[in-house]
């Protein structure tokens, strides 16, 4: 059964100039699906991604990434929401394509963020009067 | 049946006071019937939280040694104004930072300005204070750079000309590229609709008519205990309203003041609308003491019966043709979606009603515990007055 993750990574330097996503797509059969990316030989980068596959060769790839100087974090780091900074205004609702950050209930009309919706499109931070989404790209 | 101002303060210092929010007490008459729960209920609670650009505050600094007639004086490089006494100054919401560049490079991010200052302090944040003056034989100190926090402030008194807007238009752009307003980015071709109000929760969307809400009320404001001191800017009672008396468009105004030493920092928020500039978010609760039916009658509006105007921020509002588009309930408003020109409108707002809500919940919580108690308004707000415009009589171009 496949499963899908969402990853972050960040390249030092030092790893700039390996194929590592042909390794991923290559040597453990997965989907991949970049939502964010600047890897530039000599420079550090990023790496924002979903990856699809058979959960051994998840584990397989992620044990595979562990060997190099890559940071992995695992979820949404592309796409920021600062639950304390939203007023739960709901201006970046209609701003949002993939209803991530949506009302959670018509009753309390409460804001929710869903990382695994989020696309990482970013036309909620301007959107935001309150500085709630942020991105460090 | 009645009651009065006395008599429900006497049941609040008591202990004994039966309070319900505005949403509550929609439920609560529909179950009991108005006269029964007329004689049970004696206060509700309003509220509503969004930007509200006319706020500021009165700060006093305290003086320095050598003393000092501070002209010109900049917080966090946002600068207030100084035309009063000595230290006094008065920051506004709206007011840039020095060298921000603006809408210079379209749209502008507007990232901090007075309304976050205003934030910063009620959060009890370090600021940093620099001012000039011409120096006098009195005053003779010319220039200060220090940081103070709101402690260090003699005064912080929030005096706000125009907040609590009793309705509000709808905003939607008819034009073929994405304009940016105050009322959020919105998207060309009719592709996006901002409204800005609590609806059923809105102070004045509950006394309509002001037959409670007057200058002299006491309210509350970001937490702290303050209280209308006038009618607000641009009240204009004199509006088209529906046979509710609830009007269709802006109409009432509240001026409000209250000490920023007092406020809770989750309800006194800067703003950074895109390509317009900055503004402050606060939460307003105001008590509808329920001293009849009727008064009871009109705190159980719902969204359902309240209309907000739709105007296109592209062309009609900023040319000021007086068209508009169409009206749509807050009901239909809030379920994200309407029919506009025979097109679905994604629906969004720059007000909070979650926000609103646990503010009509912390103020019943105060009324019930006997800590607020209510106040008899002074002079009732104009109820037959409009608004004018502005004419341009200068050399004409």
């Amino acid at each position: 059964m496949n499963i899908t993750k969402k990853l972050y990574l960040y390249f030092p330097k030092s790893e700039t100039e390996k194929p590592i996503v042909y390794k991923l797509v290559k040597d453990f059969n997965l989907v991949i699906n970049i939502f964010r990316a600047k890897v530039t030989p000599e420079e550090e980068g990023y790496l924002s991604l979903d990856v699809t596959g058979e959960a051994a060769d998840i584990d397989r790839a992620l044990a595979y990434l562990a060997t190099l100087e890559v940071n992995i974090h695992a979820g949404n780091k592309g796409l920021h929401w600062d639950k304390e900074r939203c007023t739960h205004c709901g201006a970046c609702v209609v701003h949002c394509p993939t209803a991530a950050l949506a009302f959670a209930d018509a009753v309390s009309r409460r804001l929710a963020f869903d990382e695994d919706l989020c696309v990482e499109c970013h036309a909620c931070i301007p959107a935001c009067p309150f500085g709630a989404c942020t991105s460090s790209f | 049946m009645s009651k009065t101002y006395q008599s429900i303060n006497e049941k609040i210092a008591a202990g004994k006071a039966v309070v319900l929010t505005a949403e509550e007490v929609i439920a609560y008459v529909d179950r009991k019937g108005l006269e029964a729960a007329a004689k049970e209920v004696d206060v509700v609670t309003t509220a509503t939280f969004g930007p509200m650009c006319s706020s500021g505050c009165f700060l006093n600094f305290g003086h320095s040694k050598p003393k000092m007639r501070i002209t010109e004086a900049w917080i966090n490089d946002v600068q207030a104004y100084c035309g009063i006494a000595a230290v006094d100054v008065y920051l506004g919401a709206t007011q840039l930072r020095h060298n921000d560049p603006a809408n210079m490079y379209h749209p502008g991010e507007f990232r901090y300005g007075g309304g976050h200052v205003i934030e910063d302090l009620v959060a009890g944040k370090k600021v940093q204070l620099f001012a000039l003056s011409y120096g006098t034989d009195d005053y003779p100190r010319r220039e200060i750079r220090t940081m103070v926090d709101i402690n260090d402030l003699n005064q912080a008194v929030m005096v706000n000309p125009r907040n609590c807007y009793q309705n509000y238009n709808v905003a939607v752009n008819l034009s073929d590229k994405r304009i940016y307003t105050y009322m959020g980015i919105l998207k060309a071709r009719l592709r996006s609709m901002t409204y800005c109000s609590a609806g059923q929760l809105s102070p004045l969307l509950n006394d309509p008519l002001y037959q409670t809400i007057g200058v002299g009320t006491t309210v509350w404001l970001a937490g702290a205990r303050g209280l209308v001191y006038s009618q607000g800017t641009q009240h204009a009672s004199l509006v088209e309203r529906g046979e509710n008396g609830v009007p269709v468009e802006g109409a009432g105004t509240l001026a409000l003041s209250a000490n920023m030493k007092e406020m809770l920092p989750e309800f006194v928020r800067g703003a950074s609308f895109r390509g317009y500039g900055v503004s402050l978010a606060l939460g307003v609760g105001i008590p509808i003491p329920i001293l009849n039916a009727e008064i009871l009658r009109r705190t159980t509006v719902r969204d359902a019966d309240i209309f907000a105007t739709v105007v296109d921020y592209s062309e009609d509002y900023p040319q000021k043709t007086g068209n508009t588009l169409g009206r749509f309930t807050y009901e239909q408003l809030r379920s994200g979606e309407v029919e506009l020109l025979g097109k679905k409108v994604p629906v969004t707002s720059m007000s909070s009603y979650n926000k609103a809500l646990r503010i009509c919940e912390l103020l019943k919580a105060e009324i019930q515990a006997g800590r607020f108690l209510l106040s008899e308004p002074s002079q009732p707000l104009p109820a037959a007055q409009g608004m004018q415009g502005l004419q341009s009589v200068g050399p004409q171009r």
